[in-house]
């Protein structure tokens, strides 16, 4: 007889559905079925076991991999951090909050930086929260409340495939019985997406002029005039879009990367954000973050409580963290050639990266801790395999609205593989045994005669 | 790095009258060329339909090999919004893997093993 698994959560996207059916073999090592997921959610089950590798790689001078023990793995990466002047540890959007916390005990033994996905992604965002505040809510007052919804700068049909199911436009919430039909949908996008398709109005804006848009919704939203036209985009189709937010009883503006991507960067998501406090002049808006993977929003919280930072970490001054993402950003970083040694973990740099970037990274050396092979173990020095979190490790994430879900595994990893919690944990022990091992070959310091301790 | 990534990654999006303009055939392979490289891939009929002027490659490897690193002091890079040079790729050139795009740029290319 199969298990059939409830309340499963889905390690893809922001959307952290944790309504998904599995239905594992006997032995409890097969994945036969999901249910509930969308298409890109059932991959990721299915192909869980596709491609796995249960020993470390190391690259060999020939230029192959060789499989090592974990407790060479662990050794060599303690070594890197503890030689490097500047090693960068980057990625997390794809591991539990317990990874998390983990590798930032290592990052500040190590006098490291630390960075998350954010960085190239809603980083923008958290520059524009800095500035200007972040009115927002969770995704079930949107399902519950809300009649009119603007995605801007975002294709959830493709990126979040069940946000418009499951949160935005076809929910039958508390207040919102008649579903999609009682709600108004504005997408805002210079391409016609799958997303416009289910529009009532679709703005088909000049890519690159965000900017000025919201600028017309402003001076519209403030009883002004604006031209006849603004970044391609009519002064009657404004008036329209506008006023029928003005007529809302809550809204909610949903953006992705067409904001923050795009020139104007965190400018584009400021004045979205000013723009949202402008209409709660007249009624209830809100204005919320699409994050990308389904965990990205937990480094935020994570090194917040331990450093009151959410990204862009810089440890190395050891016993106090700066960030400032224009100077301590991976990208910026690697451009600038500042670090010396590069950790990848639960992201893929080499893929996702512009070029240039990766190869500044790889004159140096490259670990990459992940479940399976992508572009960054291909390139890497070393290969760490991990098990997969909502499938083989169990822990917390937290949603795209900041609500923290509690995962749970489904199958058991391959034999020996640990999670990303035990491995980093294992490498903050061997830093430890590194800097005592130094410690006891230094001669001890004398204490200064008529010195001591709280005197 | 499976085929579907490769058929999903390695194309562009264009509005037909740039394709004709061009005079391209329905998927011929093309060179983009931005600031900062360039990269051949697929010229395709998307379905979510952009203005005369814009061009569109999915995120992945090979958007990535053009993608400008500048980041306006933000920490993100131009992934969106860069101008580019689109042209019918010269005789004899195809689409490169995903990973010897990738290795041959950090020099650990083999060749196909
Ligand atoms: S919408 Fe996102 S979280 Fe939900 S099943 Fe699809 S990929 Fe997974």
């Amino acid at each position: 007889m199969a298990k059939k698994i409830e309340n499963v959560g889905c390690p893809f996207c922001g959307v952290c559905c944790d309504d998904l059916v599995v239905t594992v073999s006997d032995d409890g090592k097969k994945i036969l079925e999901v249910e509930n997921a969308c298409i890109i959610g059932s991959t990721v089950f299915h192909r869980a076991m596709e491609d796995r590798h249960t020993l470390p790689r190391l690259r060999q001078p020939d230029g192959t991999y060789k499989e090592i023990s974990y407790d060479e793995a662990v050794d060599y990466t303690a070594k890197v951090l503890y030689n490097a002047k500047k090693p960068l540890i980057y990625g997390f959007g794809s591991t539990n909050c317990e990874g998390m916390a983990a590798a930032a005990k290592v990052a500040e033994k190590a006098g490291a930086v630390l960075d998350n996905c954010a960085s190239i992604c809603h980083g923008s965002s958290f520059l524009a929260i800095f500035d200007n505040g972040y009115p927002s809510c969770t995704l079930g007052e949107t399902k519950n409340r809300a009649d009119v919804i603007v995605y801007w700068g975002a294709n959830p049909a493709h990126a979040h495939p069940r946000h418009m199911s499951r949160y935005s436009i076809f929910p039958r919430g508390f207040f919102t019985g008649k579903g999609h039909k009682g709600r108004k949908i504005i997408v805002i996008d210079p391409r016609h997406t799958d997303t416009a398709q289910v529009a009532d109005i679709h703005l088909q804006v000049k890519q690159g002029h965000d900017y000025d848009l919201f600028n017309a919704f402003r001076t519209v939203v403030r009883g002004h005039d604006i031209p006849d036209e603004v970044a391609g985009i009519k002064k009657e189709q404004i008036i329209e879009a506008v006023e029928i937010m003005k007529k809302a009883r809550f809204g909610t503006i949903f953006y992705g990367m067409g904001l923050c991507h795009s020139d104007g960067r965190n400018h584009n998501v400021d004045i979205a954000i000013s723009l949202t406090r402008d209409l709660n002049d007249f009624t209830k808006w809100t204005i919320m973050a699409m994050r990308g993977h389904y965990n990205i929003t937990g480094p935020g919280a994570v090194w917040s409580w331990q450093y009151g930072f959410p990204y862009c970490l810089d440890l190395t001054k050891r016993d106090i963290a700066h960030m400032n993402p224009g100077e301590t950003s991976s990208v910026d970083l690697a451009m600038r050639e500042e670090v010396d040694a590069f950790v990848n973990i639960g992201t893929d740099a080499a893929a996702h990266f512009p070029i240039e970037p990766v190869k500044n990274l790889r004159k140096h050396p490259w670990i990459t801790i992940d479940p399976h092979p992508n572009m960054a173990t291909e390139i890497s020095d070393l290969h760490i395999p991990v098990g997969i979190v909502g499938v083989e490790v169990p822990g917390i994430v937290y949603r795209m609205d900041n609500v923290p879900i509690q995962y749970r595994s489904v199958i058991d990893p391959p034999e020996g593989v640990p999670s990303d919690e035990e491995l980093f944990e294992r490498i903050y022990q061997r830093l430890c045994e590194l800097e005592a091992e130094d410690a006891a070959k230094q001669p001890a310091k004398a204490v200064p005669e008529g010195v001591r301790a709280g005197e | 790095m499976t085929p579907e990534y490769f058929e999903a990654c390695s194309i562009i999006e264009m509005h037909d009258d740039d394709v004709k303009a061009l005079g391209l055939v329905p998927n011929q392979l093309v060179k983009v060329t931005s600031e900062c490289g360039s990269v051949i891939v697929k010229s395709v009929r998307g379905r979510q339909a952009l203005y005369p002027g814009l061009a569109f490659i999915p995120q992945g490897v090979y958007a990535n090999q053009i993608v400008p690193p500048r980041t306006q002091a933000t920490g993100e890079p131009q992934y969106s919004g860069f101008p580019v040079t689109v042209e019918p790729a010269p005789e004899g050139e195809r689409r490169k893997s995903t990973l010897e795009l990738v290795q041959s740029a950090v020099g650990m290319w083999r060749g196909d093993q």
